[in-house]
């Protein structure tokens, strides 16, 4: 199994604190993985150091082949932060045009994109009128136009209609299939199943990696909220003994 | 091939910077206050100006082609620093330094976006100050805008250094009286620098607003463009390629 991120020994401290604690990770090439966790446990962290945002204090990251940086994984990655990062005054297809214009992609990619996050009827729309959900949506869309070969997606269906929720991971799954490298934040647990492949992450640490069914099996636990409780338990009873 | 490829990625740059220039105009054209604020404004306050002093002429004559370089630098400095806070506040500049735009092709876009806006404003309050308000003719229309559009780009530049120390529009807008209101008080507008005590004049050589307020008296004093306009020219373009590229400085991709 080829890694399309390779991280060893990543450790992040933001004004002082520790964020990420000697993080060791491989993420499967062409496939969906799962960065599952609650709320500050590192998630945004890790992704902006994959992206090049996040400074780290020790360790080693490779993305794509490349350092971490690297100015040529610019024009390979897409990046959808967690809070919208898109222009209240364009409109929802403006967005998307800049972001498409900036990786020489053309009207295609646009209308593609805007059919892909759902927004077609809504592409003249400005985006400042929309609701937050819609909003992500945009968001979510800047990213695929780029038609990136690593896509880090920062809680992209948080807040979302469960019927487009379903259609998204259906989308992430078909382009893992065409030869993307997507990591996925999300908190919430039931989304676990989606992924092919699942990173627990708790307190800046990596709890468990491994398959949804295999996480199961393991634990002996019937739902991933389950199978998270008992990892972190465990690793309590361990540190206990 | 190498040189091909070189040639490539200068061509990428410039397609950047046009395609974030023209992003920025669509957003500007859609937002109908800052446009009244930039192009209507300086309009009426000319036309204000020369009601107040409609009894004295030679006052006019004398504040009216200042306040055509004090215009472009206040709005530009205003627009630019609440656009920028708003790049960096909503994380929208965070995400383009992820993009393969460079620093240089994004503040030339903006550059290229704002001196646009300003060129546009030049040629209107000029048109209103020389047609409707009875300014006496510059030596050179041309070197006037030209003038007015380099006055802008300073204030853009400001703005956008001025944006990296300001979280929130309001604080950017709180800069105004900090890093505005002590140029537009020394620049000449009030009393002509000659005519300022020493230490007063000294200070205003500081400060770059004040050649381009030169710039535009001298201008409108004589029959043919003065060496001194070209210095003072020469200076504000100076200055505001300098503050540009400080200004790209602070924009920073990897965080601590």
């Amino acid at each position: 199994m080829a890694s399309a991120i390779s991280i060893s020994g990543l450790v992040v401290r933001r004004s002082g604190h520790p964020v990420l604690h000697g993080i060791d990770l491989e993420v499967a090439a062409n496939a969906v993985t799962g960065l599952l966790g609650p709320s500050g446990s590192g998630k945004t962290t890790l992704l902006r150091t994959v992206v090049g945002l996040q400074r780290s204090d020790a360790g080693a990251v490779q993305v794509l082949g490349r350092p971490v940086g690297h100015a040529r994984l610019r024009s390979e990655i897409g990046y959808m932060t967690q809070e919208p990062s898109v222009y209240g005054d364009l409109t929802v297809a403006g967005n998307l045009r800049y972001h498409a214009a900036l990786h020489r992609r053309g009207r295609r990619a646009v209308d593609d994109g805007l059919d892909a996050v759902g927004l077609t009827a809504l592409a003249s729309r400005t985006v400042a009128t929309l609701s937050n959900g819609e909003r992500s949506r945009v968001s979510l869309g800047c990213a695929l136009v780029a038609g990136p070969r690593l896509l880090l997606l920062d809680e992209p269906t948080v807040g979302l209609d469960p019927v487009l929720r379903r259609d998204l991971w259906e989308l992430f799954r078909t382009l893992a299939r065409d030869g993307v490298t997507l990591l996925v934040s999300s908190h919430v647990m039931d989304e676990a199943d989606r992924c092919e492949h699942l990173v627990l992450l708790r307190e800046g640490r990596v709890v468990a990696t491994g398959t949804p069914a295999g996480l199961r099996a393991t634990t002996g636990a019937a739902t991933m909220e389950q199978v998270f409780l008992r990892l972190v338990e465990g690793a309590h009873e361990e540190v206990a003994q | 091939m190498r040189a091909a490829r070189r040639v490539e990625s200068s061509m990428m740059s410039v397609r950047l910077t046009v395609t974030t220039a023209a992003r920025v105009l669509s957003q500007l054209r859609r937002d109908p206050r800052t446009l009244a604020l930039v192009l209507v404004a300086p309009c009426v306050l000319l036309w204000l100006f020369s009601e107040v002093f409609a009894a004295t002429p030679a006052v006019f004559q004398r504040v009216a082609p200042v306040m055509l370089g004090v215009f472009p630098f206040i709005t530009m400095f205003l627009v630019t620093s609440v656009a920028m806070v708003r790049e960096r506040t909503s994380g929208t500049l965070e995400r383009l330094l992820t993009t393969p735009i460079g620093k240089a092709d994004l503040v030339l876009g903006y550059g290229l976006a704002f001196g646009a806006l300003a060129l546009l404003q030049a040629v209107l309050a000029t048109t209103v100050s020389l047609g409707l308000l009875g300014l006496r003719e510059p030596a050179s229309i041309l070197v006037l805008v030209l003038l007015a559009v380099a006055t802008a780009v300073l204030g853009s530049a400001l703005g956008l250094g001025v944006s990296a120390l300001a979280t929130t529009e309001f604080q950017a807008v709180q800069f105004m009286p900090a890093v505005v209101a002590p140029q537009i008080l020394l620049c000449g507008l009030f009393t002509p620098t000659e005519m300022m005590a020493g230490w007063l004049d000294a200070l205003s050589r500081a400060m770059p607003l004040r050649y381009a307020a030169q710039g535009m008296t001298e201008l409108t004093g004589a029959a043919t463009v003065p060496v001194a306009v070209w210095t003072n020219l020469a200076v504000v373009a100076a200055i505001a390629v300098g503050a540009l590229v400080l200004g790209a400085a602070t924009l920073r991709r990897r965080t601590a």
